[in-house]
């Protein structure tokens, strides 16, 4: 057996392809001298780094892009499938429409969910602000089944036929006026 | 506000006046935006970057925030005064080192910070000491109401607030809590926190990214997804979440002083008598010896030095503050002599008489 490339001693259990700024090195050691290797490879730190907030999270996750999709380009700011996907950033508001379909599945992949639960803009269109708040409601509405949360529940479903109905008589007087 | 002057202060989120401070540094809740009418800042051309600015900086000169605000134009800024704004959490480091018109404006308590034409158009932070999340996110909500009427956010019913980078999308909310969880380190115990918040998808992570050994004993625990939960829904998992390590920490930091009182009493001495006394130092040495202080100081093991005062060492031995205090360029050794000198002054005052 190999013999430990460090302290040339114990015989090497550990075979490791360390990889630095592409030099390449081979490294053959045994128990004890790996253990102090991860330890060491672990405590260097940047030290230029200042103690900040990291922002960087998630990553985006590698999901694979046929040629079919990678040549899609939105007509709003120019930007294709391909290039947001080795860039990371999309190009503009309008990709979340040229690029739906594609992006479903990662946005999925990211969040778990693919459909925006919380605060809404107080501009947003009157119309679709309440279709919003109906899609959210809803969406409460269900969890608050799930937690067996009957009183919540039942505020919910009050506050939903509420704006349903609100709705509906705004679209009533419409057509009269009409 | 000059960044001169700032040498001499540090931001209310040190101060380490909210609720849990002993474990609890900080937490912070961040919002993306952008404008519907514009392509985001990566696509933008130099003229539309100056358009966005102009824009954004007019919008939130006549908002209704409450709080007067600095204004720093950062491509104007030399590389040393980025850096230092980068320690103090004021901006980003993608913030610090990006291309075109960027601006940030900061409140004088330096609590909120408004970075234009960062990775996004807009991104609005929102920091507090201690764990009071729920006053970040009060606070926040105003601020990008107050915002919103002077202009037209980029939104969809189904993807919510549409930012550059898909991980953003939803809600744009990144809400972060940074513990310094010393005993749960010492213990090993740090590991099983890790894992239990992996599974509930929430990320931790060392003040150095992943992968790095976390210095002077910081983690950062924050929200991995914004689609699909509301705002109060991500924060109000993290509250659920933090007290749990608090606990733990604090469990953890018992046993250390059943176990071997002397021993650690010892070790947190010599850490102080380092920091006092050294004649050169580096960056990572002193944050590894204040985080034991910092805890000595908890478990009442050191009684003349002050929990603000820690903190703020943590940010003022760190390069771009040295330089700044010290009026000049320095390099790595130069700053290592200098941050000794620093900490000596600052540690040998016989009492603390620091705020609070």
């Amino acid at each position: 057996m190999k013999k430990c490339t460090r302290c040339d001693n114990k015989p090497a259990t550990l075979h490791i392809t360390d990889i630095q700024d592409g030099v390449v090195e081979a490294l053959h050691l045994c128990q004890s001298c790996a253990e102090e290797y991860f330890e060491s490879a672990e405590q260097a730190p940047n030290i230029e780094e200042p103690v900040a907030f990291a922002d960087k999270l998630p990553e985006i996750p590698d999901i694979e892009v046929d040629s079919e999709h990678a040549n899609l380009i939105c007509p709003n700011c120019g930007i294709s499938f391909a290039e947001f996907r080795s860039k990371g950033r999309l190009g503009c508001p309008h990709d979340y429409i040229s690029f739906e379909e594609e992006l479903l599945p990662l946005l999925e992949n990211i969040h778990g969910g693919t459909q925006h639960v919380g605060k809404y803009p107080k501009r947003a269109p009157d119309a679709s602000r309440k279709q919003f708040e109906l899609i959210r409601l809803r969406n409460e509405l269900n969890l608050a089944v799930e937690d067996e949360d009957y009183e919540e529940a039942a505020r919910l479903r009050d506050t939903i036929k509420n704006i349903s109905q609100n709705a509906g008589e705004d679209e009533q007087v419409s057509e009269t006026e009409t | 506000m000059d960044l001169e002057s700032l040498t001499n202060t540090s931001g209310e989120w040190l101060r380490a006046n909210g609720p849990e401070s002993d474990i609890v540094i900080s937490c912070r809740v961040r919002l993306a935006r952008n404008l519907a009418q514009f392509p985001f800042p990566n696509k933008a051309s130099d003229s539309v970057l100056d358009e966005i600015e102009t824009c954004l900086h007019d919008t939130i000169s006549k908002s209704t925030i409450g709080k007067p605000l600095s204004y720093f134009k950062v491509n104007d800024l030399d590389e040393l005064d980025r850096q230092f704004l980068v320690e103090r959490q004021l901006i980003s480091r993608e913030h610090s080192q990006g291309l075109g018109s960027r601006s940030v404006s900061v409140s004088e308590e330096e609590n909120i910070s408004l970075m234009v034409n960062e990775e996004d158009h807009l991104r609005i932070q929102v920091l507090h000491s201690g764990f009071a999340l729920k006053d970040c996110w009060n606070e926040i909500d105003q601020l990008d109401d107050a915002i919103e009427e002077h202009v037209t956010y980029a939104f969809s019913e189904k993807f919510g607030y549409l930012t550059s980078c898909p991980t953003n999308v939803g809600t744009g909310i990144r809400v972060s809590v940074m513990l310094h969880l010393p005993a749960l380190v010492i213990t090993k115990e740090i590991q099983k926190v890790f894992q239990a918040l992996q599974k509930i998808n929430l990320a931790v992570r060392g003040l150095y990214g992943e992968g790095s050994q976390a210095m002077g004993d910081f983690y950062q625990i924050s929200n991995q997804s914004t689609l699909g939960e509301s705002e109060e829904k991500i924060i109000n998992n993290i509250e659920e979440v933090v007290p749990r390590i608090i606990e733990y920490e604090r469990r953890a930091r018992v046993a250390l002083l059943e176990e071997n009182k002397q021993n650690l009493h010892d070790q947190i001495s010599r850490a102080y008598g380092i920091l006092q006394n050294a004649q050169t130092i580096s960056s990572e040495e002193t944050m590894h010896l204040l985080s034991s202080v910092r805890m000595g100081i908890n478990l009442g093991l050191i009684d003349d030095l002050k929990i603000p005062t820690v903190n703020e060492l943590f940010i003022h031995t760190q390069p771009a503050h040295l330089q700044k205090i010290q009026k000049e360029k320095l390099d790595t050794g130069e700053r290592n002599t200098s941050r000794a000198a620093y900490l000596r002054k600052r540690l040998n005052n016989g009492t603390d008489h620091s705020q609070n």
